[in-house]
């Protein structure tokens, strides 16, 4: 306990790191993986601006960069981030190379709540004339946003998983704070006080998505 | 001029393994539909009748044939083209298809905003139509709020809102009950009626097409097997599969397992008498057989109304002398359609 008291300046900022990975990989992996999602879901077959070899090539992109372990995925991603960033290690180059590694996922999950949006609504604004991006952004998403603010809450969560392991190339945060001056110190009440603050983390967060889908939803 | 005239229109969908032969949706369809018409589509599912509809508003491109709405070749128009030519043709779907984002109001504010109507028009009108299809109150309700008679009204008055020339039902009334089918086919009524719209039924439900189509087409795997004034199919109907459908609503000439169980029960001589467009023949038929002194009783059958012309056929149990019979049947038959399906058993 009083090692944690000695600690709280660290505690305090690796909190705010952690933060600070969150928001910014959920922004930046937000839009980018809405975009992916989006290019999926319109050029699959059959679908508003379908066209097959965006499909595919969107399709190879995800698949391939999606099953890369993350703790690898860092260190491949570090030159880029050089160059995007300007940096390859410290908290904004671990912010920038989860929000990559997310927007790939998130493409998934913003594709597969749009193709779940029943078609006949999709032809019925078809019939009144509307055309294909018209369609997208007053139709498609708008009927799926309750489940699509659902998918990002989910996604929040697995982000805040990620920043842990961004201490690898000095990204800091809660995670990384659990291991240095908690585990590696044999400091189970440090780190089990990391630990307890990223729960309360998630905990706020899917607290938050859960009522915001709820009121969209309305059930 | 009719408002819809499709000339030899064909929808082949390739097939899903390659190699095989492609899917015929529509065969070669011939038909026209006149201003103010209610235009029945009936046939099983499959028929093809839900591609046909989809072909009039260009929602699947046809793969042969020209159709032609309103005097425009929707065939030979680019997409964008395509968007205005659906603007000005309502249609109504199974499932109703609301959206369930937006309130009773949005959705039927939401072809107005396409067709880029002022906010102040698009109250006004969204206004009138709620009041029209009877839903003022439900204005800010959401689709889930509401039962299915009153999603498929807000489904109407969405489609109405741009004041389309043309509605398309597309098996409007197959998800609702009896009751509330014919709510919504009053409502139709009321908008063919009062707001002339041309009216293009879709439907597997012969009482649909009796209750508000004036002119019906019967389709089978893809083809039109028989068109015309509802009155002629429904009274005599020409086709095997446009019989079938009759009879779902018609009880025509008993078929032969019916005919087994009246023979089993009635004796004489089992007559149908056909009946088209007269009530007064019905009494007169009755009049000739008391008159000859023969026995008589009504064992099938019924009268049908469509629009105040009845028509129908009853099957007659005949008992009496032979020969008098006969000349009397011969009387009658100079009037009305007479098939004797069954003569007395020999006993």
């Amino acid at each position: 306990m009083d090692r944690l008291q000695e600690l709280a300046p660290e505690f305090w900022a690796a909190a705010l790191e952690t933060l600070y990975m969150t928001s910014f990989a959920l922004v930046l992996g937000g839009v980018l993986g809405l975009l992916i999602g989006i290019i999926l879901y319109v050029t699959r077959p059959g679908g508003l601006l379908q066209n097959r070899a965006v499909s595919m090539l969107a399709n190879l992109a995800v698949n391939v960069f999606r099953p890369i372990p993350f703790v690898i995925f860092m260190a491949v991603a570090q030159p880029f981030a050089r160059v995007v960033v300007g940096v390859g290690i410290g908290t904004t180059a671990g912010a920038f190379i989860i929000a990559l590694a997310a927007s790939f996922a998130i493409g998934r999950i913003v594709e597969q709540h749009l193709v779940s949006v029943s078609p006949g609504v999709i032809e019925a604004a078809r019939a009144m004339g509307a055309g294909p991006l018209r369609i997208l952004f007053t139709v498609a998403i708008p009927e799926s946003l309750g489940p699509l603010i659902l998918g990002y809450t989910f996604i929040v969560v697995a982000l805040i998983d990620m920043t842990a392991m961004a201490g690898l190339i000095g990204g800091g945060g809660l995670g990384a704070f659990a291991q240095i001056y908690g585990f590696r110190q044999f400091e189970p009440v440090v780190m089990w006080a990391a630990i307890a603050l990223i729960v309360v983390f998630v905990h706020l967060v899917q607290l938050l998505g859960t009522r915001l889908a709820r009121k969209i939803m309305r059930r | 001029m009719p408002i819809v005239s499709l000339t030899n229109v064909s929808k082949a969908y390739p097939s899903r393994t390659p190699g095989d032969a492609e899917i015929v949706a529509v065969d070669d369809v011939t038909l026209s539909i006149e201003k103010g018409d209610v235009f029945g589509i009936i046939g099983y599912s499959g028929a093809g009748k839900s591609t046909l509809v989809r072909l009039i508003n260009a929602l699947e491109p046809a793969t042969g044939g020209t159709i032609h709405v309103d005097g425009v070749d929707v065939t030979s128009l680019r997409e964008s083209e395509l968007r205005k030519v659906r603007g000005g043709i309502g249609m109504i779907f199974q499932q109703f298809n609301l959206f369930s984002s937006r309130t009773v109001r949005a959705n039927i504010a939401y072809p107005l905003k396409l067709a880029g109507w002022s906010k102040a028009d698009i109250e006004t009108r969204v206004t009138e139509l709620l009041s029209f299809v009877g839903l003022s109150d439900k204005a800010k309700a959401y689709p889930e709020q509401l039962s299915g008679g009153q999603k498929q009204r807000v489904g109407i008055a969405r489609a109405l809102a741009t004041g389309p020339a043309i509605l398309l039902a597309d098996e409007a009334t197959s998800a609702l009950d009896p009751q509330t089918t014919h709510e919504v086919l009053d409502l139709l009524k009321r908008v063919n009626q009062e707001q002339g719209v041309t009216i293009v039924v879709i439907t597997h439900e012969m009482d649909v097409i009796q209750t508000i189509a004036t002119k019906v087409a019967v389709m089978e795997r893809g083809r039109v097997i028989e068109q015309g004034d509802v009155f002629d199919v429904f009274s005599a109907p020409q086709n095997p599969a446009s019989q079938r459908f009759v009879g779902t609503v018609v009880k025509g000439i008993p078929s032969p397992a019916e005919l087994s169980v009246l023979r089993e029960r009635h004796r004489g001589r089992l007559v149908t008498f056909s009946f088209r467009d007269g009530d007064s023949s019905q009494a007169q038929v009755f009049l000739d057989l008391a008159s000859a002194g023969l026995d008589f009783e009504l064992v099938y059958g019924g009268i049908n109304d469509i629009r105040g012309r009845a028509f129908g056929h009853l099957t007659l149990a005949i008992r009496g002398e032979s020969a008098a019979i006969d000349r009397t049947l011969a009387t009658i038959g100079e009037r009305v359609e007479v098939t004797e399906i069954a003569r007395e058993e020999a006993l």
